[in-house]
């Protein structure tokens, strides 16, 4: 039993050394902006997606951010996950246009989007996107929390960072100040103010839960797998918390004749 | 050596408990890495598509793709109806009334898939060979569809296949 | 070599003409292995399992993946979501070779504290030197096909080393590519060869297995086998040990891959890869940071790629830079305390690898990189000369010869010191 202790303890060292020397870039990348730190309820093992929540995201994403930003890795289908029925999924693409074909005549034709269909994004391109938004580059938003360092508090302090800027800070035309983003001008105006919005399901429509609401879509729109995951999870580690204790008992019952010459 | 019997099976126990527990945890591995070459998702999704037949004039048809292969609906004439309906099905390779075939006879729904070797029939399109009974040819093997896809001469064993299919309103159909 | 007398008619007959089962009792069940291996002679092992899980869900990943560059970004997200399981297969895979890392280094420190490398058990680690280059390379190319934004700038970075190479260099990188810069071309290239490597490493780890088959493992005392009474076979007692080992590192591997999937990736690999703007701030994997320190810390770019890879080079000359004739560490006082050192200086030069490279952060890459070299090519051949061991024991079950210590003894001391 020393032994293995002591083989856990160098082990442990060592990958936690590692540990540190890597976490240390993803800190440093992260700099610049003021990062407040939130309580989701997809955090930690037992994390789940509150499905109300989801769908005022969901509003608040097509109402505010949908004309600027896609989430172009989202079909319709996969609304199913937000609490909604097939007829309201069905209903929910039918509102949209998607390009298709080419026909019989070699045209590509605009007709009504249906689950299957992955949801449309704003812009054509990329190019298309930066020269209507004067140069800057709206991103998709389909991955968004998992594409910036500590994402969903990341997003959460940039909707809600918005602030008048510092005296003695210049902020240019089609910039705007925010506590949270690296270098605090960004080109993004404000948007979420909160009065401008009715919730389909009565949520609170204060800037901050917004913002909540938001991020928890966008967390779910980067990771929808996350529940099935971490449900999977859970029973794969029971099992092999059970399958250690046995594999143990199993080396010591074999090894004990071992052990006994050598005493 | 001074182990009692007792304490010896247990200890078997474990062995056997451990090896047992490792045969379950290789099979539950085993699933996901089988069932991943499974349709995914975005494939299921579309296995089942809805299509209007309202602009399908009488006597044409249309050409749909259904989980990678081609749907034949036919918008039929009258007097195709009345043709199909009228053999006799002692005169039938694959014995099948026009009724049970066609939920609505005015639209025949068939997998254009022929059931000799999987070719595509001739037929869909106006000038094309229709075949001896003005239904579908299939130009590898010449096999010989009436107006109902039932097989009437050449090679193919069975009729055309009708899919799984329900009309959602007079004009929409769902197939599969 | 006696063959096993097999019971199954059919067994026998088969083994009368191709002796697999026979192999396979020799080398995997009666193998005579000796009985005081501790558990850091598990990571073999657990290393082997690593590269079949790799190459299991690599195989898996590769029937859904698109290697072109403007559908593998969107393909592999399709993996994440459409694919049944497939966010399971792609996490094993992306996890997996992290944990296959840290397995390795913990099995190579375990190699440099015992004296694993001394004869006559050289080729046995270079081999393993062979495994560690290949599985870097693999481990590049693969962080590629995901055609993000860190995948992109860090095979543009990488490969960029080769101009450091007078004369032809910017040939080769032109070469490399497939054009002038890391474009479709690349991905596929990198697609290709990635498929391939596994294998190579898998035809050098069965090597690397012969020729430890043939003197044996290395012991914790670092001494030979002196007969039957020091082994035992390997088949139940090691294959049980291997299976509880398994557990524990399947254990953490799960934790990672179903609770913090992305913990040691970078966030900006799930931005897709621009080839017109260059993160802020660009890191490889964190199992590359230390030679990612090394090579910073020279100030020539010829200079910094030789002595990079010269940190690997110097691994396959250490059997003959280490003369002493002592293996283990155990009965090594100075030995050990540079062993210790030389970790806490590689843990060093990773931590550093991931700062930027101004100020301090240089004059500490630069140190540590010293170091690394120094005690390699200065303190290990000085130590073969200076340094008093311990008596050694007369063999792994015998008492030590005058001092009446036993073994375990001796070994429970050379714990302590430890």
């Amino acid at each position: 039993m020393r032994k293995l202790m002591r083989v856990v303890s160098v082990a442990t060292g060592i990958v936690a050394a590692a540990v540190v020397s890597f976490s240390a870039p993803a800190m440093a990348a992260g700099g610049g902006g003021d990062i407040k730190q939130h309580e989701w309820t997809f955090d930690g093992p037992f994390g789940h997606f509150d499905k109300a929540s989801l769908q005022r995201g969901f509003q608040v994403y097509r109402e505010v951010c949908s004309s600027c930003h896609g989430i172009e890795y989202i079909s319709f289908r996969n609304f199913a996950d937000l609490g909604y029925s097939e007829a309201e999924i069905k209903a929910i693409a039918a509102e949209y246009e998607v390009t298709d074909g080419p026909n019989d005549e070699g045209e590509m034709f605009q007709r009504a989007a249906i689950p299957a269909d992955r949801v449309p994004s704003p812009f054509p391109n990329e190019n298309a996107a930066r020269s209507a938004n004067g140069g800057a580059y709206p991103p998709d938003l389909s991955l968004i929390v998992k594409a910036r360092p500590d994402g969903a508090n990341y997003l959460y302090s940039l909707l809600t960072g918005y602030a008048d800027a510092p005296s003695d800070m210049k902020v240019p035309d089609g910039m705007y100040y925010n506590k949270a983003y690296s270098g605090n001008l960004i080109a993004m105006p404000q948007p979420l103010y909160g009065d401008d919005i009715t919730l389909a399901n009565g949520g609170d429509t204060s800037p901050e839960a917004l913002a909540e609401d938001l991020v928890t879509f966008l967390a779910w729109t980067s990771e929808p797998e996350m529940e099935t995951r971490k449900r999977t999870g859970i029973a794969v580690m029971l099992f092999l918390f059970v399958m250690c204790f046995v594999s143990y008992g199993s080396m010591r019952y074999i090894w004990a004749d071992v052990k006994k010459a050598k005493a | 050596m001074s182990e009692t019997v007792e304490n010896q099976g247990r200890r078997d126990f474990i062995v056997v408990a451990t090896n047992t527990m490792l045969a379950v945890g290789a099979v539950a591995v085993a699933y996901p890495l089988i069932n991943q070459m499974n349709p995914a998702a975005d494939t299921l999704a579309l296995s089942t598509i809805e299509v209007d037949v309202s602009a399908i004039e009488e006597g044409q048809a249309i050409t749909v793709k259904w989980r990678g292969r081609p749907v034949f609906i036919r918008h039929r004439t009258a007097e195709e109806i009345k043709i199909a309906e009228a053999v006799s099905l002692d005169d039938l390779r694959d014995p099948q009334d026009d009724a049970s075939r066609a939920e609505n006879p005015k639209y025949l729904v068939i997998q254009g898939i022929c059931t000799h070797l999987g070719c595509v029939p001739l037929g869909q399109k106006i000038g094309e060979v229709k075949g001896d009974f003005n239904g579908w040819f299939c130009p590898c093997h010449g096999s010989h569809y009436d107006t109902s896809g039932r097989i009437r001469k050449g090679p193919a064993p069975t009729n055309l296949e009708v899919p799984p299919y329900a009309f959602l309103s007079d004009s929409v159909i769902k197939i599969g | 070599m006696a063959s096993p007398e097999f019971k199954n008619p059919v067994v026998k007959w088969i083994d009368h003409r191709l002796p697999v089962f026979s192999f396979m009792h020799h080398e995997l069940h009666e193998y005579p292995t000796p009985k005081n291996l501790s558990y850091l002679w598990n990571l073999g092992s657990l290393a082997g399992l690593a590269l079949v899980t790799m190459i299991v869900t690599g195989i898996i990943l590769a029937m859904h993946y698109t290697p072109h560059v403007d559908h593998a970004f969107a393909s592999v997200e399709r993996i994440m979501r459409d694919v049944n399981h497939g966010w399971l297969i792609r996490y094993i895979h992306m996890n997996g070779a992290s944990f296959f890392f840290i397995v390795v280094y913990i099995h190579i420190f375990r190699g440099l504290y015992y004296g694993s490398y001394k004869a006559p058990r050289e080729i046995l680690w270079m081999l393993g030197v062979v495994i560690l280059l290949l599985m870097m390379a693999t481990a590049f190319m693969g962080y590629v096909l995901p055609w993000g934004q860190m995948s992109f700038w860090g095979a543009t970075v990488i490969t960029n080393l080769f101009s450091a190479i007078p004369l032809v260099g910017d040939g080769i990188v032109t070469w490399l590519w497939g054009g002038f810069s890391v474009d479709n071309p690349t991905l596929s290239r990198f697609f290709a060869l990635h498929y391939l490597m596994p294998f190579l490493i898998v035809g050098v780890v069965i090597l690397h297995i012969i020729a430890l088959h043939r003197f044996g493992s290395n012991n914790p005392l670092g001494i030979d086998v002196s007969g039957k009474q020091d082994t035992i076979p390997f088949h139940p007692y090691y294959t049980s040990k291997d299976l509880f080992g398994a557990m524990v590192f399947l254990t953490i591997f799960a934790s990672a891959i179903f609770f913090y999937p992305n913990y040691l990736g970078h966030p900006d690999n799930y931005i897709p890869a621009n080839p017109l703007q260059t993160p802020a701030h660009i890191v490889p994997e964190w199992y590359f940071l230390p030679f990612y320190a090394i090579l910073r810390a020279i100030p020539d770019k010829l200079g910094g790629v030789l002595f990079m890879f010269g940190a690997i080079a110097v691994l396959f000359v250490l059997p003959w830079l280490d003369r002493s004739p002592v293996r283990s560490g155990r009965f090594r006082p100075l030995f050990k305390v540079f062993f210790w050192l030389l970790l806490a200086d590689c843990v060093l030069l990773g931590y550093l690898g991931g700062k930027p490279a101004e100020g301090i952060y240089v004059t500490l890459s630069r140190l540590a990189t010293a170091y690394y070299f120094i005690h390699f090519l200065v303190i290990l051949p000085l130590l073969s000369v200076v340094e008093k061991t311990r008596p050694l024991p007369q063999s792994i079950s015998m008492p030590i010869s005058g001092g009446g210590m036993g073994a375990a003894v001796a070994a429970k001391r050379g714990k302590a010191d430890a």
